[in-house]
């Protein structure tokens, strides 16, 4: 257990998070584009994604909030010796890291205020699979449209409704990450 | 070769994510300034240390750097970085705008058209464009808060009831995404149409007011202008003297006490690729090497 806790982290921790920083930079500032990153085994139920996120993303002056299976004792233990970052309620967090499922209601997270927008929350979603098959992308960073499969549309449009305020989104599957800031449009079906 | 005494891009790993933290959220809210804990770098203020911290959050060691200082490739500021980061990141380094993945620049955009796979990053001394107009940081941030911007076209109209025209040649204000007034940092306007539709990530850096702010690609970026005085992108009315280019930015030379001067492209990569080309310009062409 406690052989699990120590390792999966970066062993090269600078060059590691600066390649993986910059596919989540192109990934944010492509809405809908899905990236590969590497370099993190956490243990499960995490995906190498999510983990590489945390590590690059997070740090000890991070609120983070772990939802649903996302908890679990060893992804507690995982958190606390690689990235330190605290454990907070889902409103006071920077960071939420969960299934969309258990992140519900989603309008508990920070949206920032009018006066400071950047002080808001970004929610790390982990999914089974991503791909370009979903709802019409358009926005900042989309030259015409791209298109993603996203969990739910509804939430996505009152997040967009609430411009410059809002979540910002990062959806993990295995190794393969793809985000949705608050700037993005999502197509109505 | 990197320097092992430093850690990888010379920041540390924790600065690192907080400078990243900030990229994204200035990335997911086009336009508006990131707060972020800017360091002291081993440069003065006024010399990019804004643009620098964010170049070394971004930098991956497979990266080739380019550094421009007014669009040239070899003044004091832009050697001086560029060896920076080749000595503490250990990434190679250019001075061909088409074979960098990561371009610093001072005060231009360059001429030939980026592309998806690279990104522009501005060193930028003041990002508040509403700074001279209202000194007050609560005042401001309210004015971005409340999308007050009556002020900023008070002023673009004052320099038409002054002078007939709007004055204003360098850092002039842009709206992006039809919300946030931002600062393009002190391009020229000549730039300022590069800055909308760009396929390239355009991040922006300002050390000394600790403010990061983005554009995603394909951002869409206007001037602020007046119906009856559309915004113009203008340049000295002449062709360049070496390459012979006339739809580059110029900077104007003088080359003796008789007030003789010249016209060469701000951006020497351009300028010098276009020789290499074949182009030559009025003076150029009268040089005797180059006639051979």
């Amino acid at each position: 257990m406690i052989a699990d806790m120590l390792s999966g982290g970066f062993t090269d921790a600078p060059v590691q998070s600066a390649r993986a920083f910059r596919e989540i930079l192109e990934a944010m500032a492509r809405p809908g584009t899905i990236r590969r990153v590497e370099g993190a085994l956490p243990p499960a139920p995490l995906s190498v994604a999510a983990g590489v996120t945390l590590l690059t993303l997070c740090d000890a002056t991070t609120p983070l909030h772990l939802a649903g299976r996302c908890g679990a004792q060893a992804v507690k233990d995982w958190i606390a010796f690689h990235i330190g970052a605290p454990l907070f309620d889902a409103p006071d967090a920077d960071f939420a890291l969960g299934h969309w499922a258990d992140l519900q209601p989603v309008n508990r997270f920070r949206i920032g205020q009018p006066d400071y927008p950047d002080r808001s929350a970004t929610l790390i979603v982990e999914r089974d699979v991503l791909s370009d098959d979903g709802p019409a992308l358009t926005g900042p960073g989309i030259q015409l449209r791209t298109h993603l499969n996203l969990p739910e549309v509804q939430a996505f449009h009152a997040n967009r409704a609430l411009f410059p305020l809002g979540f910002d989104t990062i959806f993990t599957a295995g190794n393969q990450i793809a985000c949705l800031p608050r700037s993005t449009r999502v197509e109505v079906i | 070769m990197t320097d092992q005494s430093y850690n990888f891009a010379y920041l540390d790993e924790q600065t690192k994510r907080m400078i990243r933290r900030a990229i994204l959220k200035g990335i997911a809210v086009p336009g508006y300034q990131v707060p972020f804990a800017s360091r002291e770098m081993p440069m003065p203020y006024g010399w990019g240390t804004g643009g620098v911290q964010v170049t070394a959050a971004c930098l991956v060691p497979e990266d080739r750097l380019k550094v421009i200082d007014q669009g040239a490739d070899d003044t004091t500021n832009a050697v001086s970085i560029r060896k920076f980061f080749a000595r503490t990141a250990g990434v190679a380094t250019t001075e061909r705008t088409d074979e960098a993945t990561v371009i610093q620049t001072r005060h231009r955009i360059p001429e030939t058209p980026l592309t998806p796979d690279q990104i522009l990053v501005y060193q930028v001394p003041i990002p508040e464009p509403l700074r001279f107009l209202e000194p007050r940081e609560s005042e401001t941030r309210k004015m971005h808060e409340l999308e007050e911007y009556g002020l900023m076209h008070v002023k673009l109209y004052e320099d038409i009831a002054r002078h007939g025209q709007i004055a204003t040649s360098y850092a002039y204000p842009v709206r992006v995404e039809g919300r946030y007034v931002m600062d393009p940092s002190p391009i020229p306007k000549f730039d300022n149409p590069k800055l909308s539709g760009c396929p390239a990530i355009q991040l922006f850096g300002a050390g000394r007011e600790q403010r990061i702010y983005a554009l995603p690609p394909w951002t869409e970026v206007v001037s602020l202008d007046f119906d009856d005085h559309p915004f113009e992108a203008s340049k000295a009315a002449h062709d360049c003297d070496l390459c012979g280019a006339g739809h580059s930015y110029l900077d104007e030379v003088i080359t003796d006490d008789q007030g003789t001067r010249m016209f060469v492209c701000s951006d020497t990569d351009f300028c010098a690729g276009r020789r290499e080309a074949g182009h030559q310009g009025r003076l150029w062409a009268s040089q005797p090497e180059a006639a051979e």
